[in-house]
């Protein structure tokens, strides 16, 4: 998966659980809940849909790693890395 | 004879649209069966049915707009043979939701209907005419009788049928199929001012809070999601609407309704959960019988109520039958909500941010992650000391969560 390809699957996940807002307004560093106002359900329900279209399942102690595009991007490209393709 | 009526979708409901019937004359239904969608002011409900039957007659078509407790199908009996003419209509405002008749089994969700805005017209009609006009979806107040005293006979059905396509046909772009009310937000808003006005008006409150340790519950929750797949992971607002469940049930008269100066103590604990919706305001369903069921089928059991309401699937029952209700408003931010009590409930818990803070114990000073559970009850039906014991009770099943 290229880095394109992974962000249009990040924005197309967030575009589910938050309709009316765009994702690509995100700052690299910005809260992606507060700013998007997504409560814990729908961030999980966002990380489900990362799982099954890249494999990698996030495990809890590794959401907050996760909660900014940066963070995001870093942590799937080098879980996708160690991915034997 | 049974009369199934516009039910009442909670306290803030003063009317609503019958959008769809999802039965026929002539149809077998059964309790529990969903015989029609209706939307109100805070969306579409499937609207179930509460006796066993067979569909007579039904008098109210698709897209028209009802007070609650108007009479909208006539069901017979089961087995009873189908009555040659229609009876006599009721009294227009019946009880919204027929009280049911085991309580153990199911609580009377006797919400009060608000005095609806103006009671249907009664006008003398004949039965083949009233029949014509339900076959032709012509709205009864829209007929202008031509008979005797204002009767209404088959030809004046059969005019205002006409009048009513040539209505259709003229204006502007092909309707849409089905008929939706443009503004849902200041719909919303309405209802939510109405209910809200009424438990401030109604219910002295009283507020309690106390501050939870979660360290243990959420150690316990980390260990039991490491054994799961992402899709069966449990979130930690399960882990608080179960414990709310457990302490119920040490402290039962918060979990019931004030209805008509008498409190009533409700057995089955059904947690209304509060769901806000992206595009504004707040909805909340009842989760059944929290207190049966287990974390993995109580986080499928919420999952599924939030993907319906979000689709506008929920059902009558969810909106009715809540006996307390949960606000977790905290997800999003806040340390702590007071909340305002959804009448006729007589108690919310309010639940606000998990977040470290510190935190002395055994003359340790440490950080820990704690939440503040606050109560809002009803001063009428319980005094604080029982708030009290019931908020304790919250902490303790907390500080056991394997037993959650």
């Amino acid at each position: 998966m290229t880095d394109a390809q992974l962000k249009e699957m990040v924005f197309r996940g967030l575009r589910q659980i938050a309709p009316e807002a765009d994702p690509t307004l995100l700052l690299p560093d910005e809260n992606i809940r507060g700013a998007l106002d997504v409560d814990s359900y729908d961030f999980l329900q966002f990380l489900i849909a990362i799982s099954e279209e890249t494999g990698v399942e996030i495990p809890e102690a590794d959401y907050q790693k996760v909660f900014t595009l940066a963070g995001l991007f870093a942590y799937l490209s080098a879980a996708l890395a160690k991915k034997p393709s | 004879m049974g009369e199934f009526c516009m039910p009442s979708l909670g306290a803030d409901m003063e009317a609503g649209t019958l959008v769809e019937w999802m039965v026929k004359p002539g149809d077998r239904v059964r309790r529990g069966d969903i015989i029609a969608t209706v939307e109100t002011q805070k969306g579409l409900f499937e609207v179930e049915n509460y006796e066993n039957g067979v569909v007579q007659e039904l008098l109210v078509q698709a897209g028209t707009e009802v007070p609650v407790g108007t009479v909208l199908a006539r069901l017979s009996s089961e087995g009873m043979a189908p009555p040659a003419a229609p009876s006599v209509p009721g009294p227009a405002v019946a009880v919204a939701v027929p009280a049911a008749t085991e309580p153990a089994v199911k609580p009377a969700p006797e919400v009060p209907p608000l005095p609806p805005v103006s009671a249907p017209k009664r006008v003398p009609i004949s039965p083949s005419a009233r029949k014509l006009a339900a076959e032709l979806g012509v709205e009864l107040g829209a007929i202008r009788g031509g008979g005797p005293h204002g009767a209404i006979e088959r030809a004046d059905v059969e005019r205002a049928a006409q009048e009513k396509k040539a209505a259709v046909q003229a204006p502007g772009p092909p309707a849409a199929e089905k008929p939706h009310p443009v503004d849902y937000q200041s719909g919303m808003r309405q209802a939510i001012a109405a209910a809200m006005s009424r438990s401030n008006r109604e219910i002295p409150h009283y507020y309690l809070e106390t501050t939870i340790d979660m360290s243990a519950a959420l150690r316990f929750l980390e260990g039991e999601n490491l054994k799961r797949s992402i899709k069966d992971r449990i979130l930690p607002a399960v882990l608080l609407l179960k414990a709310v469940a457990r302490a119920l049930a040490q402290t039962p008269e918060l979990n019931g309704f004030w209805i008509d100066n008498r409190h009533q103590v409700q057995e089955s604990v059904n947690l209304g959960f509060a769901i806000s919706l992206r595009q504004g305001g707040l909805i909340a369903p009842a989760i059944h019988n929290v207190d049966l069921l287990s974390l993995d089928e109580l986080m499928a059991a919420t999952r599924d109520l939030i993907t319906r309401t979000r689709s506008g699937h929920l059902r009558s029952s969810e909106m009715t039958d809540a006996t307390i209700t949960v606000t977790n408003l905290g997800d999003l931010g806040v340390d702590t909500v007071y909340g305002v009590i959804y009448p006729p409930q007589v108690a919310l818990v309010g639940f606000g941010r998990i977040s470290e803070r510190p935190w002395a114990e055994n003359g340790m000073l440490g950080v820990r992650r704690v939440v503040t559970a606050t109560l809002s009850a009803d001063h009428r039906a319980t005094d604080g000391h029982r708030g009290s014991l019931f908020l304790e009770a919250l902490n303790r099943h907390l500080q056991n969560p394997e037993q959650l």
